[in-house]
């Protein structure tokens, strides 16, 4: 018998009911993360049910997508003014205290993002089952956990009885070899990989990415590619755990301490992909051949390196193929066979659960410090938790985005999902280290190109998409 | 939930690629806390000018397909966002089934669980749908759940996969809570099994604090 993938094993070792033929496998969940926009009318049907929330101890709610990011007002508190927002956020807050479940109430310190508090408390731990309502779950796969997004049914039935119906994916080997050059980042590799696969490539699996650029990673490299695992259309995308992912995890809230760490991080070990496990599909990737990447299109599987110039649709053979990169350059203002080098941005957004935590800020500071945004240019630097705001400002963080002319602001999914407040103009340009070009994601009519931090930040100094690899080789010779 | 069986709707195609859950509603549409009206935001940015009128020249606007009922899209159909608006919308926009020849796996499983269905077919009958219903609007197909065959106008019958667990669900109108709340018994089982891990975070200083104001106010 061939061995077990590291899916494998987490999947077999939460399952309350096989899968049958009649049946759907019952999935067993750690860690149920909540958030305000998809989980009101989960509790509503909870209520209706005269139904409990099984395991708050296991549950987390935070606020993040409807809230705004605008600076404090002199009561300290971050004002929101958007009724809808605001009866959004009550129904949260009711919700939270009348099922028993902890709430990281807006501008608290714990509060962020929902998949950056997670491994920032320590929540997330390899080997775990977690669950959202909101795709970008995926993120905690970096942990080695299986970690996905589930819709608001789900939510209720996960509230319920802290289990879930599944039926077991497929698996799929994604294998980047090689060494990133300076100015290329954990964002250009999964933009690389999506490009591969296709916006649909990965549906029907769960993705575990491996080899030696993917090991070499930090754990917030890890979760950026994890991140965006389902933008090639996956359920999920897993790296095994290694002394990286302990490391990270070692002293953090939640963490397991003493004893009990130890026997944890036993458990761990033995999580990852034995030798001779068998992958349903396998893709292979050269890292030493990355550059940075960008998207051209309407979808994140519209990329390209940045070097390079947006595709004619009249060269592609499959007709609706041809249609949709007709529509999406339509939509985006862009000509066949144009650089996209040298194209003039309205807004650069640096944040969201893909790259807003403390490294993706320190790089961007780094890279920053002793410049200027480019006239016309406006530059959003949204950190994704409370604590990472913090630590940014502890470390001055701050004082260089401003003295550079961006804006800091205050924690959450701000430009990333365009419902509150924060949104770009119809007919702008935007380089967004976010996870999603789609028509009007950021913003009715904004036009967005996704890209790494480095690239953000090059391109907000410069108010031109530019490739941050000149300015980075620049900075190391200084 | 009505029980799902047979059904006869007209068609109309929206023959565009991977459309994602922004398009289907918009997220700004998503600062509801109930699901009513959401069939009004269905493609908002696709059907409404910055004023608010129609756009005549988006389907769905067309006076020839109003009150269609299976709404034919293009490969990967409810790619991105995992929010379950988007079958809410879709069902309140009065919509039974979407076709098309994949969907993104969390669209998929959330339109299984409001009565809304994913129906897979081949490329080549897809194709041939796109065409039908361009051609004439009034073109219908008929839909059996039970024999899970989708049956085109010139009486060709097409199987469509659904798994086992989700079609008895909609043939009897119960939802898959009530399923999930029997295995009370095996749940607890397990967490007893697998106390050790199930059981690290009850301290949670966090959770002594939410217990502890429950507590007063019961």
């Amino acid at each position: 018998m061939s061995g077990k993938t590291l899916f494998e094993k987490v999947w077999n070792q939460h399952l309350v009911r096989p899968e049958t033929d009649e049946l759907p496998a019952a999935l067993y969940i750690d860690l149920h993360l909540v958030h305000e926009v998809t989980s009101p009318q989960a509790f509503t049907q909870l209520r209706e049910r005269g139904l409990k929330a099984r395991r708050p101890d296991r549950t987390l709610a935070t606020m993040d997508h409807s809230t705004p990011t605008t600076p404090r007002g002199a009561d300290g508190l971050i004002p929101v003014t958007d009724v809808q927002a605001i009866s959004q956020l009550n129904v949260m807050r009711k919700n939270c205290a009348d099922f028993g479940i902890p709430l990281y109430d807006l501008g608290t310190i714990n509060q962020g993002i929902v998949h950056v508090i997670g491994p920032e408390q320590g929540l997330t731990q390899p080997g775990m089952t977690i669950v959202c309502g909101d795709s970008h779950t995926s993120t905690h796969g970096a942990f080695g956990a299986l970690a996905f997004g589930i819709g608001t049914s789900e939510v209720a039935h996960v509230l319920a009885t802290q289990t879930l119906l599944q039926y077991k994916p497929k698996t799929m080997a994604i294998r980047v070899d090689g060494r990133l050059e300076a100015g290329v980042s954990a964002k250009d590799i999964i933009l690389a990989i999506i490009a591969k696969i296709g916006v649909g490539g990965g549906t029907g699996y769960v993705l575990e990415y491996m080899g030696e650029a993917i090991r070499s990673l930090g754990m917030e490299g890890r979760m950026t590619i994890c991140n965006m695992s389902i933008e090639g259309g996956a359920r999920a995308g897993m790296v095994a755990p290694d002394d990286k992912t302990f490391e990270y995890i070692a002293g953090r809230p939640y963490a397991p301490k003493g004893a009990a760490w130890d026997q944890a991080v036993a458990g761990w070990r033995s999580l990852p992909t034995d030798d001779d496990a068998v992958f349903d599909a396998e893709v292979t990737l050269n890292a030493d051949e990355l550059v940075p990447m960008i998207t051209y299109g309407t979808n994140p599987g519209m990329g390209m390196p940045i070097t390079g110039y947006v595709p004619d649709p009249d060269k592609m053979r499959d007709v609706s193929q041809k249609l949709a990169l007709d529509k999406a350059l339509h939509y985006m203002g862009l000509q066949p066979g144009e650089p996209l080098i040298g194209k003039k941005v309205d807004v650069v957004f640096i944040g969201s659960c893909t790259n807003s935590r403390i490294g993706d800020l320190r790089e961007a500071a780094k890279f920053i410090k002793g410049h200027h945004v480019a006239d016309g240019v406006r530059l959003m630097v949204v950190p994704g938790s409370q604590r990472v705001k913090v630590q940014a400002e502890a470390e001055g963080l701050d004082q260089i985005f401003r003295e550079a002319g961006a804006e800091w602001r205050e924690a959450g999914c701000s430009m990333c999902i365009a419902m509150n407040g924060d949104q770009l103009q119809p007919g702008q340009y935007a380089v967004s280290t976010s996870n999603r070009n789609f028509e009007g994601r950021q913003g009715k009519g904004g036009r967005t190109f996704l890209a790494s931090p480095l690239t953000a930040t090059a391109t907000a100094i410069s108010g031109v998409v530019t490739d941050p690899r000149a300015m980075v080789r620049a900075m190391e010779h200084a | 939930m009505d029980p799902i069986t047979t059904f006869e709707g007209r068609v109309v195609a929206l023959p565009i690629n991977d459309i994602d859950t922004d398009q289907i509603i918009p997220a700004r549409y998503l600062k509801v806390t109930d699901k009513a009206g959401l069939g009004a935001a269905l493609f908002s940015d696709w059907r409404y000018n910055a004023d608010g009128s129609p756009k005549p020249e988006f389907i769905l606007n067309q006076a020839e397909h109003q009150g269609a009922s299976i709404l034919v899209g293009g490969h990967n159909f409810g790619c991105g966002s995992s929010r379950e608006h988007a079958p809410w919308a879709l069902v309140g926009a009065g919509f039974q089934a979407v076709v098309s020849t994949y969907f993104a796996d969390i669209f998929r499983s959330n339109s299984l669980k409001n009565g809304l269905l994913p129906i897979i077919v081949d490329e080549e009958t897809h194709q041939q749908l796109i065409s039908l219903a361009e051609e004439d609007a009034l073109t219908q197909v008929k839909i059996d759940l039970a024999s899970q065959i989708l049956t085109l106008p010139d009486g060709r019958g097409v199987t469509f996969p659904i798994d086992g667990f989700s079609k008895h669900c909609l043939l009897n109108g119960v939802d898959q809570l009530g399923y999930l709340m029997s295995l009370e018994t095996p749940i607890a089982a397990y967490e007893e099994a697998n106390a050790a891990r199930v059981n690290t975070l009850l301290g949670r200083p966090d959770i002594r604090r939410v217990t502890f104001r429950l507590r007063r106010r019961t």
